[in-house]
């Protein structure tokens, strides 16, 4: 790419999803047009004279922004943790969930559901187990000489069948009238409860573990180039290796546990960046958090506008994204890897 | 010396020892081949010097500092690390790729900066690479890839030079270009080459000494002419060896040609 290309690559990849975000608060059912969705928006922060209802203010403040911020995170937080697995994996088809954290969430929604916990205890459950699947393939995983890639990976295999089990466990002892179709519901995902409670908790250990990814991206080109070359040009391979998977999974647990599964954005997203930037993953995990936020709004917009009951994340995300990323896949030829 | 090595011996599982009581020292400048059978422990002998495995017995000391007191990242600053092929799963361009060099010099969070990517611009350009610049390495040929990984060593400002078969897998001119380059390096740049090979021609070309390792049979160290005789390599490879000579443009070229007879059934 040119130089020049680059640049305005850059620009619109930092400023398409600002756009995007004020157009998705925008649309619904009760629509407003992008001029006045911006002014209410910069009110806080700016002396507007309001031309503008109570009730408009309150769906754009309280109501719609919370939910585009939420998906917005969780699109780039799913999306860069999957470009960092990929390169630490070696592996682009490797995902966010490939060490089990979403297996172990969705059970641990599940079992809240079962157990009726309420919303709260629904999300603290999911994160816990999240964080517990990808322990457990951690110390599956490591034997007296360390621990070595290969066997986490099969280790996450391992834990993510399990947990798939008892999720289905779980859903046979559920009421089959209201427990059931909630379970099914929340592994499918949804934003639409996505409110500032979950914003306040979520947000920053979205955003924190998306900075050490960030921060890694440089080291994460090394490690791509497998364990011993990246130790021979003088990287700590465990302590970066290690801190790119904590903060991965802190990442993904938090997603997951505050919208349920969202598949597809981390496995696919980190390609679609490929095709635009290239392998270099000082441009791809930028790029990968701007796309995915973007995919992610799109999604939901479609989600809470087409039809009149909310269709679930998962289903729209691949339905939306296989044909869009087969056409780009024809498209680049595969050029990407 | 930049490089002693002392009584080095080596065991992956603490009983089978893979090589002992190997000793050399290398000098700014000097080109040491490492030579022997397959299995014999080249390549580990390599990785030893590099940090990446450590010595069972005896000490390795990079300009008069023992390896096990120097941090990993610090020997990278030192001793430059040249694999057989790079793992590379994404198709990094030839810049990226040599910027990687850099890495023993950069802080944990930080990412290469404009005088990184000068330093790693004048590594390409020292071996001639600049016309590659921006092609993805995975589209390189060998030869170009094996220039490429030298190239990224250099970018780490090394003193010594590490190379694992440097020549194999590639054909005859790109063998000679590699050559050249690592005897062009030794003389500009001073740095001291230590290199595995399976071609003692090649050893006999541009080194100043040689380790023969056995299997079990001990090694043989000093100047390379005395290492690779014919009685040596016979003993060693265990297999009859001729070695010829002739004159070439005032130079007298050495070449070893093993001899097919009596070599039925592979070794290992």
């Amino acid at each position: 790419m040119k130089l020049n290309q680059k640049r305005i690559t850059a620009l619109a990849l930092a400023l398409t999803p600002i756009a995007l975000m004020a157009f998705s608060v925008g649309i619904g059912r009760f629509s407003l047009p992008v001029d006045k969705v911006f002014a209410i928006l910069s009110s806080p922060f700016f002396l507007i004279e309001p031309f503008w209802t109570r009730t408009e203010e309150i769906v754009v403040l309280n109501v719609r922004l919370p939910r585009v911020l939420m998906t917005m995170l969780v699109g780039a937080g799913l999306s860069v943790s999957g470009a960092a697995f990929q390169g630490l994996f070696r592996n682009p088809l490797v995902s966010p969930s490939i060490l089990g954290v979403s297996a172990g969430a969705g059970f641990g929604a599940c079992l809240g559901i079962l157990l009726s916990v309420g919303s709260v205890g629904i999300q603290v459950l999911a994160f816990a187990f999240g964080l517990l699947a990808v322990f457990a393939a951690y110390s599956i995983s490591r034997v007296r000489t360390g621990s070595s890639l290969l066997m986490l990976v099969l280790a996450g295999v391992i834990v993510g069948a399990l947990f798939r089990a008892l999720i289905g466990l779980v859903q046979y002892f559920a009421d089959p009238e209201i427990e059931l179709p909630s379970m099914v519901f929340w592994l499918l995902g949804s934003l639409a409860t996505a409110s500032y409670n979950d914003l306040q908790w979520g947000a920053p250990i979205i955003l924190a573990g998306s900075a050490a990814l960030l921060l890694l991206r440089w080291r994460i080109n090394l490690l791509s180039l497998g364990e011993e070359e990246a130790q021979s040009l003088g990287v700590n391979v465990q302590l970066v290796r290690w801190t790119v998977i904590v903060a991965a999974t802190a990442v993904t647990a938090t997603a997951v546990s505050s919208v349920g599964i969202v598949g597809w954005v981390g496995l696919v997203i980190p390609h679609m960046g490929r095709m635009l930037v290239g392998p270099d993953h000082r441009v791809l995990l930028p790029a990968s958090i701007s796309i995915g936020a973007m995919y992610l709004l799109l999604i939901d917009n479609i989600a809470r506008t087409a039809t009149a009951a909310e269709i679930p994340l998962s289903i729209l995300t691949a339905i939306v994204g296989a044909p869009v990323f087969a056409i780009l896949l024809r498209r680049t030829g595969g050029k990407w890897s | 010396m930049i490089v002693d090595v002392r009584d080095a011996g080596f065991s992956y599982n603490g009983i089978d020892r893979v090589f002992e009581g190997i000793g050399f020292s290398v000098d700014q400048g000097e080109i040491l081949s490492i030579l022997g059978p397959n299995g014999c422990g080249k390549t580990t002998l390599l990785k030893c010097i590099n940090a990446l495995l450590s010595l069972s017995a005896g000490t390795v000391r990079i300009d008069g500092r023992n390896l096990k007191s120097v941090g990993k990242s610090d020997v990278s600053k030192i001793v430059g690390y040249v694999p057989q092929v790079s793992g590379s799963t994404f198709p990094y361009t030839v810049l990226e790729m040599v910027l990687m060099g850099r890495a023993s010099h950069l802080a944990l969070f930080s990412t290469p900066s404009a005088g990184d990517v000068a330093i790693a611009e004048e590594a390409i350009s020292d071996l001639g690479l600049t016309h590659l610049r921006d092609q993805s390495y995975s589209s390189l040929s060998g030869g170009q890839a094996q220039m490429v990984l030298i190239a990224r060593a250099l970018a780490a400002q090394p003193r010594v030079l590490l190379l694992d078969e440097p020549t194999s897998h590639l054909d005859f001119r790109n063998q000679m270009v590699i050559l050249n380059t690592l005897e062009r390096l030794a003389e500009d740049k001073n740095i001291a080459t230590i290199m595995t090979t399976h071609f003692p021609d090649h050893a006999l070309s541009i080194s100043d000494k040689a380790i023969l390792m056995g299997n079990g049979k001990g090694s043989l160290t000093g100047n390379v002419v005395d290492v690779l005789s014919e009685s040596n390599l016979r003993r060693v490879f265990n297999i009859d060896i001729r070695i010829a000579s002739f004159e070439e443009g005032g130079n007298s070229i050495v070449t070893v040609i093993p001899l097919r007879k009596g070599a039925l059934m592979l070794e290992n």
